[in-house]
């Protein structure tokens, strides 16, 4: 409780590195979008103001465009704090693992939940530096699990696999309906 | 009676039974895990509820919502990192109490002021219901708009030293509501003639990708890091009896969390603070608190657990969520064509009831699977911190793929997770681009029916509640221009803290 002694500094949220960066192009983005409005939503003819299909998006967007360059004009004026570019290199590293997100999301309509799961689960724990067997155990169990809860005990709607078209009748049977 | 026998009727089902027990054991076992939360697992699980019924839906919600500040407190008295950010507090004088050797003592104390909040604050709720049934109806489309741009100002201005950025995404926030097609001349909003955007930003998707996907990304771009927790020994029950001893500090601290979690955009820093600083101002040893002074950890416990019931209390009564949460419940009741506000008190009134006691079960039940599995959970605390990102990435996926089966919607998603990691690295507020979209739905249609009785200006405030929630707007920017008079001219300085960093592992 030393940090704060009132409301006011309870509240308080203080920068980190890379806020410049950040308020830079979100205000670069937001005046890309007000210059849009014309173009992108329609003006009624004989509708009241707050009826216009214009007038919820212009909120938005001026909005963001008026506290954007507030934001980015309080970044501007601060004192700068080491590490701008690490922090920025942080969000691109992020970027590998939307990859693997997305590539996951590719495998499982043609490997099924199944085997996609226990892949990707597989995968990742090795990329991320787990190379004792029992993780990767923990890892393959986890996926089990996840599939048996929520595609086979709950029925969450995901497509059967391409994959499992190719197994015998029966087989291909249960495992659409279950995995 | 009849409503409480038909309410219970509701209930006496096994499906809403096992939701019962799965959301609030679930939600102890999420909140001890430092790094997860109630929010990622509330929207990993929502698309998945869609197909419950609301009971069961809203009860496994409820449970985990309800439930995950009670494991919060766990991680944050045994190895000083908050479970959940609103148990940061407890970290003050719950460590320093463990460092002291009095662990035990900690967590039972802690768990019995979170039951004592979570009890009060259902008991509040239940003992305004006919206040709020009596004055629910008296909300009309002027009302209702009017609240909710109150909550939205309040949001903003809540994020104290960040108002600028704070602003700018809820705006964000109202902009994504408006994109697609509009209702009234169906005309197309910044869908620059795309496909998937004519349709609009679905809220789940942004959920997920701002709470879930960016929880992901985020632990997997840092370094691992698997804590390791004491054991506790010894029995847990000793904290309800030492709690009376402190019965004051724990029924004020509640009536904190009642009245903060009932303001929209507020909650439970607000409520832990003004608990604090109170239970501090009137101790007999105030130099005990961020030591390990009992008081203390009471206060912040008791108020922060106070907060989910009396959040419900805008959200049912007036279909207005102020926070992320209860934002993402709404959407619950939207899919189920359970329209939250006035209605649901005068139509649905045995489903109201039927949440208040499921409210009520959740806290007996949490309480009890504590008492005898803390040391279960202290071990759940060392899952290291890398494959608790494989994970929810995993998990994310269910989220957002079984809403359509849509690669769209995970790429989507996947974008709002890089931009929620960077806003919390940056130490930016998320909830106010979900307030904005949900608040923005919800000022979008009310302004526009209430227009059809508006003449002139002073039609829109000449209701009696309207009138109200216009000067409490009028007073909210007064107040919040007067505190900035006064700090600019006292320059005082303020020491950087971290505890609005959501990043807390």
């Amino acid at each position: 409780m030393d940090r704060f002694q009132t409301l006011q500094q309870m509240f308080k949220r203080y920068r980190r590195p890379g806020d410049l960066v950040f308020a830079t192009v979100f205000l670069l983005f937001a005046t890309w979008l007000a210059s849009q409005l014309q173009t992108q939503t329609v003006w009624a003819n004989g509708q009241h103001l707050f009826a216009q299909p214009r007038f919820w998006p212009a909120v938005g967007v001026f909005g963001m465009v008026l506290f954007g360059a507030l934001h980015f004009l309080g970044s501007l004026a601060s004192d700068r704090i080491p590490g701008r570019w690490p922090e920025v290199l942080a969000w691109v590293r992020a970027l590998e693992f939307v990859g693997w997100f997305l590539a996951y999301v590719w495998l499982v309509p043609w490997a099924g939940y199944l085997l996609a799961t226990l892949l990707f689960m597989g995968a990742l724990t090795i990329r991320m530096g787990y190379r004792d067997g029992r993780m990767i155990a923990a890892a393959l169990a986890t996926g089990l699990g996840i599939v048996l809860l929520f595609r086979t005990a709950l029925q969450v709607r995901l497509p059967g696999g391409q994959l499992y078209h190719h197994l015998p009748d029966g087989l291909s049977t249960f495992m659409l309906t279950w995995f | 009676m009849d409503l409480l026998l038909s309410s219970l009727g509701t209930l006496a089902r096994l499906d809403v039974l096992l939701a019962l027990l799965v959301g609030s054991i679930g939600g102890v076992i999420i909140g001890a895990i430092p790094g997860v939360g109630a929010a990622v697992a509330i929207a990993i699980l929502l698309p998945a509820t869609f197909s419950f019924d609301p009971i069961v839906g809203l009860t496994v919600l409820l449970g985990i919502y309800g439930s995950s500040m009670y494991g919060g407190a766990i991680p944050a008295i045994l190895i000083n990192t908050p479970g959940t950010a609103v148990n940061a507090l407890t970290t003050y004088d719950g460590y320093p109490m463990t460092q002291k050797g009095q662990a035990r003592r900690a967590l039972s104390l802690a768990y019995s002021a979170s039951f004592f909040g979570g009890i009060l604050s259902i008991l509040c709720l239940i003992l305004l219901s006919p206040v709020l049934a009596w004055i629910a109806p008296m909300f009309g489309s002027r009302e209702i708009f009017l609240a909710a741009l109150l909550g939205i100002i309040l949001v903003v201005l809540a994020h104290r030293g960040q108002v600028f950025a704070a602003g700018m995404l809820a705006s964000f926030g109202i902009f994504l509501n408006s994109v697609g097609l509009e209702p009234v001349r169906y005309s197309r909003r910044y869908a620059f003639d795309q496909s998937w955007l004519a349709s609009g930003v679905d809220l789940i998707v942004v959920v997920l990708g701002l709470f879930a996907l960016s929880q992901a990304f985020m632990l997997l771009v840092d370094k691992d890091d698997a804590p390791k927790a004491q054991r506790v020994e010894g029995s847990l029950f000793s904290g309800l009896k030492e709690l009376f001893r402190f019965k004051r500090v724990a029924t004020v601290s509640s009536g904190f969390g009642v009245l903060m979690g009932m303001i929209p955009g507020v909650g439970e820093f607000t409520a832990q603070f003004l608990s604090y600083t109170y239970a501090r101002r009137t101790s007999k040893t105030p130099e005990e608190f961020g030591k390990g002074s009992p008081e203390g950890l009471i206060a912040s416990e008791a108020a922060n657990n106070a907060v989910p019931g009396a959040a419900m209390i805008p959200l049912l009564a007036l279909g207005i969520p102020g926070e992320a949460l209860t934002a993402m419940m709404l959407s619950v009741f939207y899919v189920h064509n359970v329209v939250p506000g006035p209605g649901l008190f005068q139509n649905d009134m045995d489903f109201v009831v039927a949440l208040y006691i499921v409210m009520l079960l959740l806290n007996v039940i949490v309480l009890g699977f504590l008492m005898f599995s803390t040391n279960l959970l202290t071990k759940i605390i060392q899952v290291p911190t890398r494959f608790l990102g494989v994970v929810i990435l995993t998990l994310s996926f269910v989220g957002v793929y079984s809403l359509r089966n849509s690669f769209t919607d995970c790429a989507i998603a996947s974008a709002f997770g890089v931009l929620g990691l960077i806003l919390k690295r940056l130490n930016l507020p998320v909830v106010p681009i979900i307030l904005g979209m949900v608040l923005g739905g919800i000022m979008e249609v009310k302004l526009r029916s209430a227009m059809a009785r508006v003449r002139t200006p002073w039609d829109m405030i000449d209701r009696p509640i309207a009138f109200i929630l216009f000067c409490a707007i009028l007073l909210v920017i007064g107040l919040h221009i007067r505190t900035l008079v006064k700090e600019h001219r006292a320059r005082a300085e303020e020491p950087d803290h971290d505890i609005h960093d959501s990043h807390t592992r």
